[in-house]
This record gives C-alpha cells, structure tokens and sequence, in this order.
C-alpha cells in the first residue's frame, strides 16, 4: 500500500453540517497545495456529496450519521463520502467499487439531479457504491502547477 | 455559513439582494423569500448575488424553481452580478442559457 494519511469525520445527517465538511475539506486541500479554484471544485463536490446522503437520512427517517473520509496522498485527495455511521473498512469500499453510469432521467435533473453531475464535473474520478448504504468516492489530483503555490518552495523544475 | 436575504421592493420590481453561502441548509430560506415573488402575476424580480460567494446545486435547484413559477405566473426573473464561481455552475450544467443571467454587470471578483 501506498504512503498517506487518512482523516475521518463524522456529523448528524443534518444540513447544518454541509457547511462544516466543506470548511474541513477546504484545511486539508489547502495544506495539499491545491489552487484556489480546485478547493472551490473540492467543496462544492463534497457538498454536493454530503447533501445527498443527509437528504437520503432524511428519507430513511433515521437521526443517521455521515462518514466523510479523507485520503491524503501526495499526488490526490481522495474523499469518501457515506451515508451511514460505520466506519470505512478502506479495502472493502475499494474492492466493490464501480463507475458512475450517468442514467438519471431528465425528470429527475429538473430540481434536484444535478449534485452528481457537478460531482462527475468537479471532480477527477468519481465512483459509487451501494452495498453498504451509499458511498461515493472522488478523487481530485494535485496538478504540478499548483504545487508551486506553497511559497516555501520556489518553482524549482524536478 | 449562513445566507442573508434582504428584498426591496417598488414600481412592480423587486431586488432580492444576498449576501453568504447557498448550500442545502440555506436554501430553504432562499426559497421561502424567492418563489412568493415570482409567484406574483407579472412581477418582476432581480436576485442579486455579488456577495454570495458559494453555491452548490440546492441554489441551482431553487432558481430551477423559481424559473417554473415565472413562467406559470408571467412574471420575470433576473440574475445579476455574479461571482465568476457561482457563474460557472450555471454554465457547466447549461442553466445558464435557460435562465436570464446578467454578465454586463459583474462585480465583486476580485478577493
């Protein structure tokens, strides 16, 4: 296995907490390195995420929990988002985990369709999985552009 | 992480001015301010957004709405002075060309 951190958060399926995941999201890919406008991308995607799980909560009717996991690499962030409370078995998720197929019908894009779409948008890789409740898992790469942002690090050529 | 709705109204006109974020927490409240006045027969409305400085699909969703209620009620609705990041989710999910959006006057980029 590759070398990097991982961080997991847990919040009420509430919608008053889209705001704190973004507001996390935004730390981490700023201490990636990630430009202005990627964060941007990063927490709309990861809102867009995050609203539909708490809006899958509300359906269920349960006072649920989602898990947001964030996988620090040096290339990428990876961010899972799930909207159940368990915890993340990193190695299940991944084996069991397919492309998105774009198939929602333009009925269902009128007023609320469109969090995937931006998600795919925004987003480099994004993939779901329903076995375990529904967890999407999107990846975002750290382009060598961006890394020269960290002004500690003159734009030396590698 | 919170939305600031102030309307101003007058001469069959009104200004719905914003000002914080647009996410699935603030949205309602957009919605609860927004759909009685373009449910007003021939009403226009101006949503500015020069201080919204984020947006996600809930707000595409309630403009989406908006939109429907203007046309089932011949009203109008406009929106102006947006931010280059909120402009850009109406023009990758193309709302931009169904929804009357005022680019002339944009402000409030600079940050």
């Amino acid at each position: 296995m590759s070398n990097f951190d991982f961080v997991e958060m847990r919040v009420p399926a509430k919608a008053e907490y889209v705001g704190v995941v973004r507001l996390s999201i935004s730390g981490i890919a700023n201490r990636l390195g990630f430009s202005y406008e990627a964060i941007e991308d990063l927490k709309v995607a990861i809102s867009e995420a995050v609203t539909n799980a708490v809006d899958h909560a509300y359906f269920e009717e349960d006072d649920g929990e989602v898990t947001v996991g964030f996988g620090v690499y040096g290339d990428r962030l990876e961010v899972m988002v799930a909207d159940h409370g368990g915890s993340f078995d990193l190695n299940k998720i991944k084996g069991g985990i397919g492309p998105y197929e774009g198939s929602e019908s333009v009925e269902e894009l009128r007023e609320g369709g469109f969090g995937l779409f931006l998600i795919e948008a925004l987003m480099d890789k994004v993939e779901i999985n329903n076995d375990y409740g529904v967890i999407v898992l999107m990846t975002k790469y750290l382009h060598e552009a961006e890394v020269g942002l960290d002004d500690d690090q003159i734009s030396t050529p590698q | 992480m919170n939305l600031k709705i102030d309307v101003a109204e007058g001469n069959g006109k009104s200004v719905v001015k914003l000002s914080g974020e647009i996410d699935a927490y603030t949205a309602p409240q957009l919605k609860e301010k927004l759909l009685p006045l373009t449910n007003r027969e021939g009403h226009r409305t101006e949503v500015n957004l020069e201080n919204v400085h984020y947006m996600d699909s809930t707000g595409l969703g309630i403009f989406i709405s908006a939109l429907k209620s203007t046309k089932e009620n011949d009203s109008e609705m406009r929106l102006v002075d947006l931010q280059d990041r909120v402009l850009r989710l109406f023009r990758i999910t193309g709302l931009d060309e169904i929804i009357t959006i005022d680019t002339a006057i944009r402000g409030g980029n600079e940050q």
